[in-house]
């Protein structure tokens, strides 16, 4: 009896050594191996133009292609769908030339036509609740008074002109992101389809989607770069928890992951099967306050707080050590970026004259505000919280901690409720306005502006600049208007987070990019 | 659904409950004769005393300041200056679970008290009344114990955002049909007895009747169930405070110590240990202290 | 036992109808705009506003319950906002995985309990029976989520033994067509992964079984003294081991009933505690489901989530109940 069983489980154990070894070699044969890259949390959707969310960007950049794109590492444009483009000396037109030859994915031309009709896609919608970046990026929809496009045409086949109603100065850097990707017309005039099978231009082809597990994008074998992709396609596999995901990778399960805890990284680097990938800095996490509301509508509070908080500590202890201290608004890596800005140095005495000065000798009660969920640049928003909350104690301010959910979160301190909190931007499009006007304009408060920091000088900056297309000036602008934010202090700016990516050893060529979102294009696995 | 595991409030051991009581002497003294007798009830009481006098002495015990950080010496291993290690602020385990012990005994208590007030009220006004009365009451215990405990917690919390109080109403809230039935079904046998009939008969008030009969009767079942509800929810407390949905920092909730440590459990396993430990044992008490006081009040409701 | 059974069924009438009413003015009255949630940070006041408006969310809270309410017996459980797919479509994968979870811990429960609970009651006071029951008396006590990261320390880091998280392999993983992964492998003929499965499942399904096999063990331990007090079974014990399998067998029988009162005890239990085991295993199952829909304040998900366990919880109880009734002679059926 017992033997028959043991022979009957040997024979199976032997069978399925057999199917897998068959299973295996019968998936990676034609071209390129699959790559398994784990990640949090799932796509909302898959059409570009609709989502906001990283999770989704970073699988529509396989499968779409922009006019221009980033550089791999930076956010200097290169050619993309466009092998070069003019501009009108008073920076009103876009002209660009089109790649030749290049199909999409469901055997459509791409072309001049394809170009002006996802324009009009997007800006004809005039639905803000699904096109959320269109207008955020261009001033609004067609019609609208703010509107920058006034008009996209096709000169020829390969050659499409844009007109702007004033000029831009970001204008190329906006149409290289995420959502400004080429599509179809042919499927996104299908309707609701193209959201979960999106077609476009890129390297890989949608293939499936299981939803909250896995989606699965595959070579194109017709990709007009020739020789790429050298990956024979790509697995997103949702694995929630960054324990559980890091665990998959140091297993061999999964070839790449996103969202390392920061206390895990001396464990990795320590082992020779993996790599550690830093993503450039291009996001600042920060500790805000509610200017409007007492005591923090004093500037000398703002300011003793700012000497309180030891930044290098914070990051050495909840970033091990992976962010810089963050002395303005926006990440050094921007241009206009104003490095001679000196930080508040930490220095108890002087919060204590400052906090004098201001009448709070004794300290005083306030509620602080801390990030109920991780984001990049706050891996753990309640830990540094708490740390900011053991700061101020020194000079006898007591901060009680109030959290909410994440949703709840947000609203509130759009709303103006909380009188400090822990919050962080991550750049769009790489470019100054994206934090300064965007984080700190009087025009943004209800918005982004969640400190609701009103100054006429720095407004009168910030909205020159927009205008300006020479670069060399506008940089001058924002760097006037860093200094005055500086010494205004609405937030104390903590860090430029350069969040961590593992991968097995064998992953090669892939170069995380600082918009959180990459292609995959000339990745490879040995 | 689960009456015997799944209980009520207020810790009144035996030995506090006797003076009050001395009109009706004879069984509490028995009661507390067969009480002393078993071992595991005397565990129980004793390590459930120890949590207590750790909660009431905390601030004359306690080697530490609960919330004092200090970077440098974070998660240090268990050592003569700290018995239980530090955790990642470089705060004093023991310290923190010292403080611990006064947050779950307070929610654990509290929430009990809360839903026994709550529950017997209810319970009684169904029994009492009948008709209608009875008919609503009961189908709302009943809605209420048609959904997993920790799902309806989750979700009141939900509503009410997440404070350690919060967590504590919705405690009380999942706890209220388990007295309401308990007093309930009291009322209803205890009713039909002669000598409430007879006092009826003689004219004495409603409230009178409740408070002078029907009450005292039921003070066993619900101290019986009282105790070990206090297990119960010191655990749904944790579990909250694991989920984020309690106590906030840096209140040394033992849940939320848990969940804080996670993510150094490898390097610092210590500073999930103890919490957890801690956690177990206090809930351990009450058990056993609940088995044991039924045994000896109310030797029907053994099993 | 016929007239029982409508009664019982009659009686979940109000009940079910008053959780759908509670589950949806509760989830109302969370704060935050599910709108704001799906945006994110970076979404504008009037796209904020213009989805609460397609969402439906600005309509009075009558006008909103009524459409949901009148879905439900049309089998449309709502969509989701976060996914916008049905919650019928997409809710089945979780619930297998819980289900899947919580029959490995009955499983495991039922198996150690009730003979853990035999033995103990046999060599009644030995140093088996001693330790079985302070085990018992603990595991009763366990706050599973700690029991579930000790585990994982002890077993899955230290020693290196089970897998922490997840519920197979993932490279090369069968595709699902029950997702119920034991059948589902097995019916891909996947042997190995099957094995990965299991493997996968043995952490958390003991962490999840801890205190119904405790309370299991307990249980049929003094079922079992109470057996053993007869004479007959006196008269097989003096006989020695042979009769112990006898015994064995006999008192399985017998300790049927307290265990599906159990079991049907602990269901709610096992589901609630779901929510933990799956938070600290990474399981996928419909306990995160719910969770991550609270965080993000998916309603349709939560609403519906709540109350298809909430509705299994009553059906399984209402079984229990009946079957309690066919096993057991001594309950009327009045």
């Amino acid at each position: 009896m017992k033997k028959s069983l043991l022979l009957i489980f040997a024979c199976l154990l032997a069978l399925s050594v057999g199917l897998a070894g068959c299973s295996s070699e019968g998936g990676d044969s034609k071209k390129g191996k699959t790559m398994i890259y784990g990640r949090g949390g799932d796509s909302v959707a898959l059409d570009p133009a609709v989502v906001t969310d990283g999770e989704s960007f970073i699988v529509t950049e396989q499968i779409f292609e922009n006019l221009v794109q980033y550089g791999k590492d930076n956010t200097e444009i290169e050619a993309g769908l466009a092998k070069k483009w003019d501009i009108s000396d008073d920076g009103l037109k876009y002209t660009f030339y089109l790649e030749e030859d290049v199909k999409f994915h469901d055997g459509t031309d791409f072309n001049a036509d394809a170009v002006v009709e996802n324009f009009k896609r997007w800006s004809s919608s005039k639905d803000e609740a699904k096109y959320a970046y269109y207008p955020s990026m261009f001033g609004g929809f067609e019609g609208d008074e703010g509107h920058v496009i006034k008009e996209v045409k096709a000169v020829d086949k390969n050659t499409v002109e844009f007109t702007l109603t004033r000029p831009q100065a970001p204008f190329l850097k906006n149409i290289a992101m995420s959502p400004f990707a080429i599509g179809s017309p042919k499927a996104f005039k299908d309707g609701e389809k193209f959201a979960k099978q999106p077609v476009g231009t890129g390297p890989f082809k949608f293939k499936s989607w299981k939803p909250n597990d896995t989606i699965e994008v595959v070579a194109n074998e017709d990709y007009w770069k020739k020789g790429l992709p050298k990956l024979g396609g790509v697995k997103f596999k949702v694995i929630k928890d960054n324990a559980a995901r890091l665990n998959a990778v140091t297993k061999g399960e999964i070839d790449l992951m996103d969202g390392l805890n920061p206390s895990d990284l001396a464990k990795v680097k320590e082992n020779n099967k993996l790599q550690v990938f830093e993503r450039p800095s291009m996001n600042v996490g920060y500790f805000g306050f509610n200017t409007e509301k007492a005591p923090f509508d004093k500037k000398e509070v703002r300011q003793a707080i700012s000497h309180l908080i030891n930044k290098q500590e914070i990051i050495d202890n909840f970033y091990a050590g992976t962010a810089e201290p963050a002395k303005n608004p926006m990440p050094p890596s921007i241009s206009g970026y104003n490095d001679s800005v000196q930080d508040y140095e930490y220095n108890v005495d002087k919060a204590k004259e400052l906090l004098k000065a201001a009448g709070y000798e004794k300290g005083f009660k306030m509620d602080l505000w801390a990030m109920p969920v991780a984001r990049p640049y706050m891996p753990d928003g309640q830990k540094v919280g708490e740390a900011i909350q053991a700061s101020l104690k020194q000079v006898g301010i007591e901060a009680k901690i109030v959290t909410f959910e994440w949703g709840a979160y947000l609203e509130k301190v759009q709303a103006g409720e909380a009188p400090t909190f822990m919050l962080g931007w991550t750049g769009d499009n790489g470019d100054a306005d994206n934090f300064l006007y965007t984080l700190l304009d009087k025009d943004t408060i209800g918005s982004n502006n969640y400190s609701r920091y009103k100054n006429e000088e720095v407004h009168k900056l910030l909205i020159e600049a927009q205008q300006l297309s020479n670069e060399d000036e506008r940089n001058e602008l924002y760097k006037k208007a860093q200094e005055i934010i500086h010494e205004d202090a609405p937030w104390v700016p903590l860090v430029h987070s350069k969040p961590q990516l593992v991968g097995a050893s064998s992953v090669k060529g892939f170069v995380p990019h600082p918009t959180g979102s990459q292609s995959f294009v000339d990745v490879s696995i040995d | 659904m689960a009456e015997a595991l799944h209980n009520t409030p207020p810790v009144l051991p035996p030995e506090m409950a006797r003076p009050a009581e001395e009109k009706a002497v004879s069984p509490w003294k028995e009661a507390w004769r067969s009480f002393r007798k078993n071992k595991l009830a005397i565990v129980g009481l004793s390590i459930v005393s120890f949590f207590i006098l750790l909660a009431i002495f905390a601030d004359l015990i306690a080697p530490y300041e609960y919330d004092a950080t200090n970077l440098r010496n974070k998660n240090l291993a268990p050592s003569a200056e700290h018995w239980f290690g530090t955790d990642e602020f470089g705060r004093d385990i023991l310290t923190r679970i010292i403080y611990g012990a006064r947050i779950s005994l307070w929610v654990g208590t509290l929430s009990v008290a809360g839903s026994i007030i709550v529950g017997s009220a209810l319970g009684i006004i169904a029994g009492y009344y009948g008709r209608w009365v009875d008919a609503v009451i009961s189908r709302i215990f009943d809605i209420l114990l048609a959904f997993p405990s920790i799902l309806l917690a989750i979700a009141v919390v939900s509503v009410l955002g997440p404070s350690l109080r919060n967590a504590l109403i919705a405690i009380a809230i999942i706890n209220v049909p388990t007295f309401g039935r308990l007093l309930r079904s009291r009322v209803l046998s205890v009713k039909e007895e002669e000598y409430i009939t007879a006092a009826k008969a003689i004219g004495m008030k409603d409230s009178r009747i409740l408070l002078h009969h029907i009450l005292p009767n039921s003070l066993a079942p619900i101290i019986v169930s009282g105790t070990l509800a206090v297990a119960t929810a010191i655990i749904e407390a944790a579990a909250l405070g694991f989920l984020g949905l309690g106590a906030q920092a840096p209140t040394p909730e033992w849940g939320k110590m848990l969940a804080d440590s996670r993510n150094y459990i490898i390097d610092a396993p210590w500073t999930v240990l103890f919490p957890g430990l801690a956690i177990m044992l206090t809930v351990l008490g009450f058990n056993l202290m609940g088995d044991g006081l039924r045994d000896a009040l109310d030797p029907r409701m053994k099993n | 036992m016929f007239a029982y059974t409508i009664r019982r069924l009659t009686s979940l009438v109000p009940v079910l109808l008053g959780m759908i009413f509670i589950v949806f003015m509760m989830i109302r009255a969370i704060p935050g705009n599910p709108a704001q949630l799906i945006l994110g940070q970076q979404a504008t006041e009037r796209a904020v506003a213009a989805l609460t408006k397609e969402l439906g969310l600005d309509q009075p809270w009558y006008t909103q319950f009524w459409s949901y309410f009148s879905g439900l017996f049309k089998g449309d459980l709502g969509v989701s906002l976060k996914t916008n797919t049905p919650i019928s479509e997409e809710i089945w994968p979780y619930l297998a995985a819980t289900i899947e979870l919580s029959l490995a811990a009955m499983l495991i429960a039922v198996v150690i309990g009730i003979n853990a609970g035999i033995i103990s009651a046999w060599f009644q006071n030995s140093w088996f029976d001693y330790c079985a029951m302070v085990l018992a008396l603990i595991g009763v006590s366990m706050p599973i989520f700690w029991l579930g990261l000790m585990e994982q320390y002890i077993v899955a880091i230290q020693w290196d033994l089970l897998p922490t998280t997840g519920r197979d392999n993932i490279r090369d993983a069968v595709d699902p067509i029950t997702h119920l992964y034991l059948i589902d492998t097995l019916m891909h003929g996947r042997i190995d992964q099957f094995i990965e499965v299991i493997k996968h499942l043995i952490l958390p399904g003991f962490a999840l079984g801890t205190i119904p096999m405790a309370i299991i063990a307990r249980m049929t331990r003094s079922s079992m003294l109470e057996v053993m007090r007869s004479d007959y079974i006196r008269t097989a014990r003096a006989k020695g081991m042979k009769m112990f399998w006898v015994v064995y067998k006999h008192s399985l029988k017998n300790a049927l009933i307290p265990v599906v009162t159990v079991i049907g005890l602990q269901i709610g239990l096992l589901l609630g505690g779901a929510i933990l085991t799956e938070t600290i295993f990474g399981w996928p199952g419909i306990g995160t489901y719910i969770y991550e829909a609270i965080s993000s304040r998916d309603y349709p998900v939560i609403q519906s989530g709540i109350l298809i366990v909430a509705f299994i919880f009553v059906l399984i109880n209402l079984l229990v109940d009946l079957l309690y009734a066919a096993i057991d002679p001594r309950i009327k059926y009045k």
